[in-house]
């Protein structure tokens, strides 16, 4: 993975040094509550409904042991003993002091990490495949991309004050695993007409309260460029997006006014216009960078089957919570944040510790972040996977649901979001109450349900095969199911199946859907499928035919 | 007290005065105008001898100056808000695209930790109240290097690159 060198180094401690001053004028009275929020906003510091919240950047999901140790140890100290894994592949503290924040920085930068850009209408930490790098169906590794986006991002002069936040993605499969379509900028690795390497580039996706699904900006961009497309595009988004009205000041909203043909036509004249000395990125810093995300010097193995004879137990783990991997013998394995009892996403430090040995012991002292909120032990050697499963089951993450409908993703919510509607932790757990039958879960296969706590849409329900959204009605909570929404490669928005549900209600609502799929699916049928093919009708149907029972 | 900026790194008198403040304009009085005020009467302002300078606000597009940029002393960036970042992105034109090469001020909501980008983007003077100053020259020097290119002439020192 990518290592600080003298460039680096200086300006995550220079970022601290800056940062420990502005928290001093504001703990003295200097700077306004709206003066510090728009400084401690680019560094990731909310204040929530409860506590300050710090978001801590993981660039691209990636993590060493050493910095998954210092996440617990962090958590620990200056937290109530867990953090939250988001979305955006970045980690949350809950509980932390304001005037802790400056040295929780300082430690986060002895082991190359920072806060810098979570949050704020800025270009966002930069997100990828959390699989990358190790999966057999990759065009090129995205992740030196990604590693040279966060780099040309970090301080940008120019787009620190954009209309709005602004997230890119990268992938370097045909299989999106990183929900790019749905990113202000989606970055596909992709090759020119004679096989020369560059990019597919989208523009406009994004989900909140208006979601939309981002559209091609330029078919092929050749790779030394892609630094002064992206200036073209931000430039073009930071001129003409709005900033009158904050639900429309996302780029979507600008793509959507000019048209895409427009938007286009106004990005390719602005980059015509300074590509010649723009930002370039010559060969040899991309192979500088490229050397740091170098193939591991894998053993020569050869497949087995690890589950020959094993226990059942293990056999559904490995079945749900392991994939394929390039190497032969090797597998990537996913460490599941969704035990039923615990808030989807979270781990304590103790957990991530734990994480971080095993990491060092089993997966080449590696560990990412997924979209989906787990973890993944990217090059675990397939002899190794029954003694990683025991160690994994004891600390209680070895809850075998990968992608299965309890394996949901969530946001925080009302018990600690100041903006939700909704206690979304608490549907999460009313949730797997109901559905704890492993034989069902199994059976119903392959489901992503997607929960938000309110229309900023966190929890990416629109793109939920199941997506559930909190609202507010006179002061309860009500839950708006739809169905039919995906994030990856044939990404699509969800359909509101009707009135929304009474908290209590969800997962009896959620339990005639799956019953319609039951009866309706046809052989190896996804629930998203079926969706697809027989429209929300049959489903809408079941759902409101009669009072749920008691 | 006459008003005090901050300009190349060094806390001065700022000698310029606006069409706001009055009848009492000297005749060799440097002034900047607003866009709209310079282009309705742009003739006879630049007809003047004394030097001449135009604000621009967010929505202003800087290329409109482009013609009269030799002859303009001194171009600003009006922030009304300290999110406002349009600015940023109309004072690394004028310098990298257009070439501008007098003074380029930042002027509204900003405060001393807006002046490091806003000297990456090519300004070299900052409009503070009196109690920001000190603290903004100081914060001339936050960052010793850089990832991007960028025109860092308001610095005053070469920011380490890769």
């Amino acid at each position: 993975m990518y290592r600080y060198d003298v460039i680096d180094k200086t300006l995550v401690d220079e970022r601290v040094a800056q940062f420990r001053d502005q928290t001093r004028r504001f703990l003295a009275g200097e700077l306004s509550e709206d003066e510090f929020r728009h400084l401690r906003l680019r560094n990731g510091l909310y204040i929530q409904t409860h506590a300050p919240m710090l978001r801590v950047a993981i660039p691209y999901g990636l993590l060493s042991s050493k910095q998954l140790r210092t996440l617990g140890s962090i958590a620990r100290r200056y937290d109530r003993g867990y953090g939250h894994f988001t979305t955006r592949q970045n980690i949350q503290y809950n509980w932390p002091r304001i005037e802790d924040v400056p040295d929780i920085l300082a430690e986060l930068a002895a082991v190359e990490m920072h806060a810098i850009q979570t949050s704020g209408n800025c270009i966002r930490n930069v997100t990828s495949d959390p699989l990358a790098g190790a999966v057999p169906d990759e065009i090129e590794d995205p992740r030196p991309w990604c590693e040279i986006i966060r780099q040309w991002s970090s301080f940008h002069p120019e787009f620190t004050y954009l209309p709005r936040k602004f997230k890119i993605a990268v992938t370097g499969s045909p299989r999106d695993r990183a929900a790019s379509q749905l990113h202000d900028i989606g970055v596909h690795i992709a090759r020119g007409p004679n096989g020369e390497p560059g990019f597919e580039i989208l523009a406009g996706g994004g989900l909140g309260r208006t979601p939309v699904i981002g559209q091609v900006v330029r078919d092929f961009l050749p790779r030394e460029h892609l630094l002064s497309y992206l200036e073209a595009i931000l430039r073009v988004y930071n001129r003409e997006g709005r900033r009158d009205n904050i639900h429309k000041a996302r780029i979507k909203i600008l793509v959507k006014a000019l048209g895409i043909e427009e938007f286009r036509r106004r990005v390719e004249a602005e980059w015509e216009s300074f590509k010649g000395h723009g930002p370039r990125t010559p060969v040899e810093e991309i192979e500088r960078v490229r050397a740091f995300f170098a193939p591991h010097s894998y053993r020569v193995l050869e497949d087995t089957d690890p589950c020959a004879g094993q226990e059942a137990a293990f056999r559904a783990w490995y079945r749900y919570n392991t994939h394929d991997h390039k190497i032969p013998g090797y597998r990537i394995v996913f460490i599941s944040l969704k035990k039923p009892d615990v808030a989807p996403g979270d781990a304590t430090d103790a957990q991530m510790e734990l994480i971080a040995d095993l990491a060092d012991r089993y997966s080449l002292g590696e560990v990412r972040v997924t979209h989906t909120q787990n973890l993944v032990l990217g090059d675990v050697e397939q002899d190794k996977t029954l003694e990683l499963w025991r160690s994994l089951a004891q600390a209680g993450l070895a809850t075998p649901n990968i992608g299965t409908l309890t394996d949901m993703i969530c946001c925080p919510g009302l018990d600690f979001c100041s903006l939700a509607n909704a206690g979304s932790i608490e549907v999460a757990k009313l949730i797997n109450e109901r559905f704890e039958d492993y034989d069902y879960l199994y059976d119903l296969g392959e489901i992503d349900l997607k929960m938000s706590g309110c229309m900023n849409a966190c929890g990416h329900h629109h793109v939920g095969a199941i997506g559930i959204l909190g609202v507010d009605k006179g002061g309860e909570e009500w839950y708006q199911i739809t169905i039919g929404g995906a994030a990856g490669s044939d990404a699509s928005l969800g359909h509101v199946i009707g009135p929304s549900v009474a908290k209590r209600d969800v997962p009896e609502t959620l339990a005639r859907l799956l019953e319609v799929y039951v009866r309706e699916r046809q052989p190896d049928e996804r629930f998203l499928d079926t969706v697809r093919r027989l429209g929300v009708k049959p489903f809408k149907e079941r759902v409101y035919a009669a009072p749920a029972a008691a | 007290m006459p008003r005090r900026l901050l300009r190349d790194g060094a806390i001065v008198v700022d000698e310029w005065r606006t069409a706001g403040d009055g009848a009492a304009l000297a005749d060799d009085a440097a002034l900047m105008l607003s866009l709209a005020e310079f282009r309705a009467e742009r003739e006879r302002w630049l007809a003047r001898a004394a030097p001449l300078g135009v604000i621009l606000a967010p929505a202003d597009n800087e290329q409109e100056l482009v013609s009269d940029l030799a002859r303009l002393a001194l171009v600003a960036a009006e922030f009304p808000t300290v999110s406002e970042g349009r600015g940023y992105t109309q004072g690394r034109l004028l310098r990298e695209r257009w070439g501008f090469a007098g003074e380029l001020r930042a002027r509204g909501a900003i405060r001393r930790d807006q002046v490091f980008l806003l000297a990456r983007c090519g300004f070299n003077s900052f409009e503070l109240p009196e109690s920001e100053l000190e603290g903004a020259e100081a914060a001339l020097r936050t960052f010793s290097a850089a990832y991007q290119p960028s025109n860092d002439r308001g610095l005053g020192a070469a920011l380490r690159h890769r």
